[in-house]
């Protein structure tokens, strides 16, 4: 029967997530680590785009990157770079990174290496720049591109330094440890950055490097509350990447936005996107900035929500609500209605508040069809245009076509294969 | 007396799914009420019910 192929597919599915055990492993250089990367690749967030469909802060970001990488020396010799065709654009998904918002990876930037250690397979990400003007929101002013030369030239080698002398760190464990300490390792990273300083600082200060650069480094991580964040990323990218390609199931392995499309991919369906027009994000708004401001849904963060934590870990980061809008009940609301759409519960994230329930794991179409209930992201807001930078935070949900057009695609595959008639 | 009548003539205890509306308008006559929220397969679209429906065999 069909019905049995898809349960045990996404049975193995949901073997393949729950057992994975996404490690820290070390830091590289794009150009050299990144499978498929060129000096002229620039990876972006979300589905595959091209130029002229790109909102405002990924325009920024390419043209940030190609600053950055000596590739131009302004907007205007960058943009004239990418329309003569010479620079290659490409989703970071299809080269096992992921980046947040804007999502741009350039070839020397330093990128944090992940190993999922029981498939053996890795994922990528680069280092968070912090909050304000910063490449991830469309920023390319000197002071961007200068922070992005001393994350290469000090931040990357000090923290690599740091980790070869520490080992390898245990992703998973950390992030069930930031659950239980009220981030859901989205849009609050704060247990996350701090238990990350704890177990690199002895290390850091070991390095071979000089006080004022270590100072420097601890200062930075210290500043941004987010930069836990580049880690939780990749460890859910490689916590899903074995659930790709499993004929029958229908269970989510991608959600990404590019900040004009969101898209979605399915197990059973291989490497097909399913896109549609990305949201506009229901949230709070910094002082002086209102919902005119914001740019469409940005960003493959939403890998979080795909693998069980972010908004689907609401109820354990009570205190976001102060941030994204709503009540501490809301957030329970929100983390309790996922499992409406989801195939189980998490075997390591846990929600104290709910009774140490396991977070909701492994998103079906199949559910989100029946039910019309959509995944709920908690996300920043970007300014719609370049470099002005994030201008809130909030909720928002994918669109159902994606979902839809999902469930359409799945049932005529099932169809050629004979199995429908 | 009919069975309908002798419902009436207690103390009514409903369950309603569907319009949360007529939930709402019975607790406002302190009518003890259970709302259930409930919507139809793919929100009443039937295509996509029809879709499912496929794979359920």
């Amino acid at each position: 029967m069909l019905q049995n192929r898809i349960q045990n597919a996404n049975k193995e599915a949901l073997s393949r997530i729950l057992s994975a055990q996404p490690t820290l492993v070390g830091i590289g250089v794009a150009g050299e680590v990144i499978p498929g990367m060129t000096k002229k690749t620039i990876l972006h967030a979300g589905p595959p785009i091209a130029w002229d469909k790109m909102s405002g802060p990924l325009r920024g970001a390419v043209i940030g990157g190609l600053i950055y990488e000596g590739l131009a020396a302004n907007a205007e010799e960058a943009i004239a770079l990418v329309q003569s065709g010479e620079i290659q654009f490409d989703p970071c998904h299809h080269h096992d990174a992921v980046g947040p918002m804007a999502g741009v990876v350039t070839a020397s930037m330093p990128v944090w290496i992940i190993q999922n250690t029981t498939f053996g397979n890795y994922a990528y990400c680069t280092l968070n720049e912090g909050l304000g003007k910063v490449l991830r929101y469309g920023a390319y002013s000197e002071e961007v591109i200068n922070r992005l030369k001393w994350m290469e030239k000090v931040l990357g080698p000090v923290l690599k330094e740091a980790l070869a002398l520490k080992g390898a760190i245990d992703l998973k464990t950390m992030i069930a440890q930031v659950v239980m300490m009220g981030d859901e390792g989205h849009n609050r990273n704060k247990a996350g950055t701090s238990l990350l300083i704890r177990e690199l600082a002895p290390y850091i200060v070991q390095t071979g490097f000089g006080n004022e650069d270590k100072v420097e480094v601890l200062k930075f991580m210290h500043s941004n509350d987010h930069f836990f964040l580049n880690l939780t990323m990749p460890a859910c990218k490689a916590t899903l990447q074995p659930a790709a390609g499993i004929e029958y199931s229908t269970i989510v392995y991608t959600m990404a936005r590019n900040g004009t499309e969101f898209g979605i991919r399915v197990s059973g369906l291989g490497d097909r996107w399913f896109t549609a027009p990305a949201e506009i994000i229901d949230g709070l708004f910094f002082p002086g900035f209102s919902a005119e401001d914001a740019n469409p849904d940005i960003g493959d963060s939403v890998i979080t929500e795909t693998t069980g934590i972010g908004g689907f870990a609401m109820a354990a980061a009570p205190a976001i609500v102060q941030f994204v809008g709503g009540t501490p009940q809301d957030a329970i609301n929100y983390s309790k209605s996922m499992y409406e759409i989801t195939e189980t519960e998490n075997n390591t994230y846990k929600i104290p508040v709910l009774n140490f329930r396991g977070t909701a794991t492994g998103i079906d179409i199949m559910k989100v069809v029946e039910t019309t209930i959509l995944p709920i992201i908690n996300t920043g807001i970007a300014h719609k245009e370049p470099g002005v930078g994030q201008v809130g935070a909030g909720l928002v949900r994918p669109p159902m076509k994606c979902f839809e057009d999902a469930l359409e695609a799945f049932v005529e595959h099932m169809e050629e294969k004979g199995l429908i008639e | 007396m009919s069975n309908i009548n002798q419902l009436f003539n207690k103390e009514l205890k409903v369950i309603n799914m569907g319009l949360k509306s007529f939930a709402e308008d019975l607790k406002s006559q302190e009518v003890k009420v259970l709302h259930v929220d409930w919507r139809p397969p793919a929100g009443g679209n039937k295509r996509m019910a029809a879709l499912l429906a496929k794979l359920k065999k």
